[in-house]
């Protein structure tokens, strides 16, 4: 495929290295890790990829036979769902009383209702900030760290820090749920245990969000601790050794050499745990969106104004509105991505 | 490939939040045309039956032990005798949103064959067409039952639509001050203690507040975690004690001099420290409330008879042995005497439950049979021996309730007083928009002129504008 030249065209930087890749780097090759700026500025020709060889082998009726059961069972149970969602999204769909029934088209009232509703907005913000501060920083942040840190250990310490940093992850979100308000509880929790002194916070109506926050770091480091693992070893070792060589600091080593090769997967992870962190109910477990819609991400408003409320035409609304972001953050990263093939 | 892989991860991402709702709207045709179980219902049949019962309760709560030590062994060997082979099974309840289970349940056709149900519940479900009239499953059968005869006709229509009832009522119960008589004792406030206006109330919080520094004076619902509690047992005593109700004369009340006095009230509370916000804040906040109070770390609490019976009874989940001599109880007064509804010095409000037949069962013959064995005399007074509570039958009553102080003094003192909520479909969506300005409130995110405001807005999205009153 064609999207892995990163580590092809940084090969370019080490010429005591080319073996195998030769073909593709010979044209390039100037300089060493100093001259070799963050932002690929090395501009690779790119040998003309024929794409359609690779399809060839089948012709485009027996491709389309291929595809067509996996796209119609995609339309059958994603995208007419999601269609019809969207549409009781312009109703006024109850799940209990007269409009449950009856349902009327009520237009784009619910999408206006929404925009008004200051819980919304919050409730946005709220998301935003928890995806930004636990999904970006926080889980990718910890895991790209973990794994940097861990990359050259091997054997059971290796293997020890894998697993418990796994385990927090495949525990079952209640169970999970059920440890931290344990932990976090104000009277007899852990955490008040640990601190010296007589301490009683109720850590879950104090610091409602930074508690989320947290719990969602812990939780979902291991993702990109994995992630990141693999990326960093498609690193050559000789870019490595050859920037230890030329005298690079550590710093310089990470920025120069570590952070360009694996972008893509940093934009991968990137979409993925956003995505992931902006649908996820989790933090209901803990909180229940309190104290007084603080920690009320847009899952748990989804939740409660469609479930709670049994508004559930709002909540389709709110639903597509959600859709909508998440769409915003995908083509945002598309876009970076084929930006980023451009490049090269 | 990668590219393809997280496309179809993005994709299935999007779309994720989506299918959940798309989830609840696909059966709404299901509802309506139930009318061929009509009044032709089956006549009991030869072939093997089985039931499923669910109450929203679990082990070692009462209702769902009754349920298996009793309902289930003698009404299958009652069946037995007849010859018929009748299995019943319980299917444990007890979560927090019973209600929207059953709701999405019942809208796909599923459910328990019995369930039990809140009175507040019925005219939304009934407007639903997720529920459906007696006499419409079962047929003219259900004019024969001898129960109707003790049941009092107020009762029967707190599970009736348009005076056609849509299942049996159980019971009924009121709202009252529990107090600790201990701490009060303590305090140096009389054990004997009736209130007769909110300043009195007031006094005496601040009174367990200054002479008992360790414990929290006193406890009034108030958080949206608290769900109906708070309207039912918090703000509605408050709204009728300053004279106000919800709805009057075709009107439902919004932003009304009586709405501001009973969140002035909340907020005084509150924001002297007399009540603990972080109760009524956290998602367990009600159980929380309950152990302070069977462990004597909390003065007063206004709750329902349920408190007595089914929460600090010896088998209860927050147990006090001897609650006849820690706990007492006193009318909820009006702001100033005479100031409440209708003139009343005191108030209460009232609720009630019932079960109700599912309209998707396949046997309404015999879940008939069972919900009115249930209900019957020798079942009723087999559940009050277990625990105590005022029952929907008159003879249950007289019979089994007479010994207990607490559920007498109910009976006579508090439900002559007591009212009960408007049946609209609207009404559980007005009683959230209530939990949420009194939250708001006590929470310190808005004054309690705004938070009025907001309520009244609210109100007016629900009902329409021209249903509104006050502001």
């Amino acid at each position: 495929m064609t999207n892995d030249d990163g580590r092809h065209r940084d090969e370019a930087v080490a010429p005591d290295n080319t073996t195998d890749d030769q073909r593709q780097v010979a044209p390039t090759g100037e300089g060493a890790v100093q001259a070799a700026p963050a932002d690929q500025g090395t501009v690779t020709p790119e040998p003309v990829r024929d794409d359609a060889a690779e399809v060839a082998v089948i012709s485009k009726p027996a491709a389309i036979g291929f595809v067509a059961p996996a796209i119609g069972l995609i339309g059958l149970f994603m995208m007419f769902p999601a269609v019809w969602a969207l549409y009781l999204g312009f109703t006024n769909y109850r799940l209990t009383g007269t409009a449950a029934r009856e349902p009327e088209f009520v237009g784009t009232d619910n999408f206006t209702r929404a925009l008004d509703d200051p819980l919304f907005t919050s409730s946005l913000w709220v998301t935003l900030i928890f995806v930004a501060a636990s999904g970006v920083l926080g889980q990718m942040g910890l895991g790209f760290t973990l794994a940097w840190l861990f990359r050259r250990w091997r054997g059971w310490t290796r293997r020890t820090i894998e697993v418990l940093v796994i385990i927090s992850w495949i525990i079952p979100g209640s169970v999970v749920a059920f440890l931290w308000r344990a932990f976090l509880d104000g009277s007899d929790g852990t955490l008040n245990a640990m601190i010296p002194g007589d301490v009683t916070t109720e850590w879950l109506l104090r610091q409602p969000l930074l508690a989320i926050i947290i719990f969602n770091i812990w939780r979902g480091t291991a993702f990109s601790m994995l992630l990141f693992d693999a990326a960093l070893n498609t690193i050559p070792p000789s870019h490595l050794e050859t920037a230890k060589v030329s005298g690079a600091s550590a710093w310089q080593t990470l920025r120069d050499i570590v952070l360009p090769s694996v972008r893509g997967h940093i934009l991968t992870t990137v979409l993925l745990v956003s995505m992931w962190t902006f649908n996820l109910f989790t933090p209901f477990l803990l909180t229940g969106g309190g104290p007084n819609f603080q920690t009320e991400v847009m899952a748990i408003y989804v939740y409660r104004v469609a479930f709670g409320q049994g508004q559930l035409g709002f909540g389709s609304a709110v639903s597509a509105i959600m859709l909508l972001i998440n769409l915003i953050i995908a083509l945002v990263y598309f876009r970076m991505l084929r930006e980023r093939r451009k490049k090269a | 490939m990668r590219i393809h892989l997280r496309r179809s991860h993005a994709a299935a991402l999007l779309i994720a939040p989506l299918l959940v709702l798309a989830a609840c709207g696909g059966d709404d045709d299901g509802s309506g045309g139930d009318g061929d179980n009509g009044q032709e219902a089956p006549e009991p049949s030869d072939e093997p039956v089985h039931l499923t019962i669910s109450h929203n309760a679990t082990r070692p709560q009462i209702e769902a032990v009754w349920i298996e030590d009793y309902v289930i062994p003698e009404f299958e060997a009652l069946m037995a005798e007849q010859g018929r082979e009748v299995t019943v099974e319980h299917i444990e309840g007890g979560v927090d949103d019973y209600k929207t289970q059953l709701a999405l349940d019942l809208s796909v056709g599923e459910g328990p064959d019995i369930t039990s149900f809140d009175q507040f519940w019925t005219a939304e479900f009934a407007a639903a067409g997720l529920i459906e009239p007696l006499r419409t499953l079962v047929g003219d059968q259900v004019d024969e039952w001898e129960g109707w005869e003790q049941i009092p006709d107020a009762v029967v229509g707190s599970l009736a639509v348009d005076d056609e009832p849509y299942g049996l009522p159980l019971g009924t119960d009121g709202r009252v001050i529990f107090y600790r008589t201990d701490l009060f004792e303590d305090a140096g406030l009389p054990t004997d203690w009736q209130p007769t206006s909110w300043d009195e109330i007031l006094d005496a919080a601040r009174t367990l507040q200054s002479e008992l520094p360790d414990i929290i004076p006193m406890q009034l619902n108030a958080g949206i975690n608290m769900e109906e509690a708070t309207t039912l047992q918090g703000y509605i005593p408050l709204l009728l004690g300053a004279g106000g109700d919800l709805h009057v004369d075709g009107m439902w009340q919004g932003d009304t001099p009586a709405v501001r006095q009973a969140l002035e009230f909340y907020d005084t509370i509150y924001s002297e420290g007399l009540a603990d916000t972080d109760m009524q804040l956290l998602t367990d906040g009600r159980d929380r409330s309950f152990e302070a109070f069977s462990q004597g770390n909390l003065g007063m609490l206004i709750e329902g008879d349920y408190l007595w019976r089914g929460v600090i009874n010896p088998e209860g989940n927050f147990p006090l042995e001897d609650r006849e001599d820690l706990v007492g109880w006193a009318l909820i007064p009006a702001q100033e005497p005479g100031a409440g509804i209708r003139g009343q010095d005191f108030v209460s409000a009232s609720g009630g439950t019932g079960r109700v037949i599912n309209p998707n069962t396949e046997h309404p013959h015999e879940a008939w049979e069972l919900l009115t064995f249930m209900s019957s005399y020798e079942s009723q007074l087999d559940y009050v021996e277990r625990e105590p509570r005022i029952t929907a039958r008159e003879d249950v009553n007289e019979d089994g309730i007479a010994h207990d102080p607490m559920l007498t003094f109910v009976a006579e003192e508090v439900l002559p007083l007591t009212w009960y909520r408007p049946g609209f479909e609207e009404y559980p969506q007005v009683s959230e928009a209530i939990q949420f300005m009194v939250e708001n409130v006590v929470s310190g995110r808005s004054d309690v002129e705004s938070a009025a405001q907001e309520f009244h807005s609210t109100l007016e999205g629900i009902v329409g504008p021209d249903n509104v009153a006050g502001g």
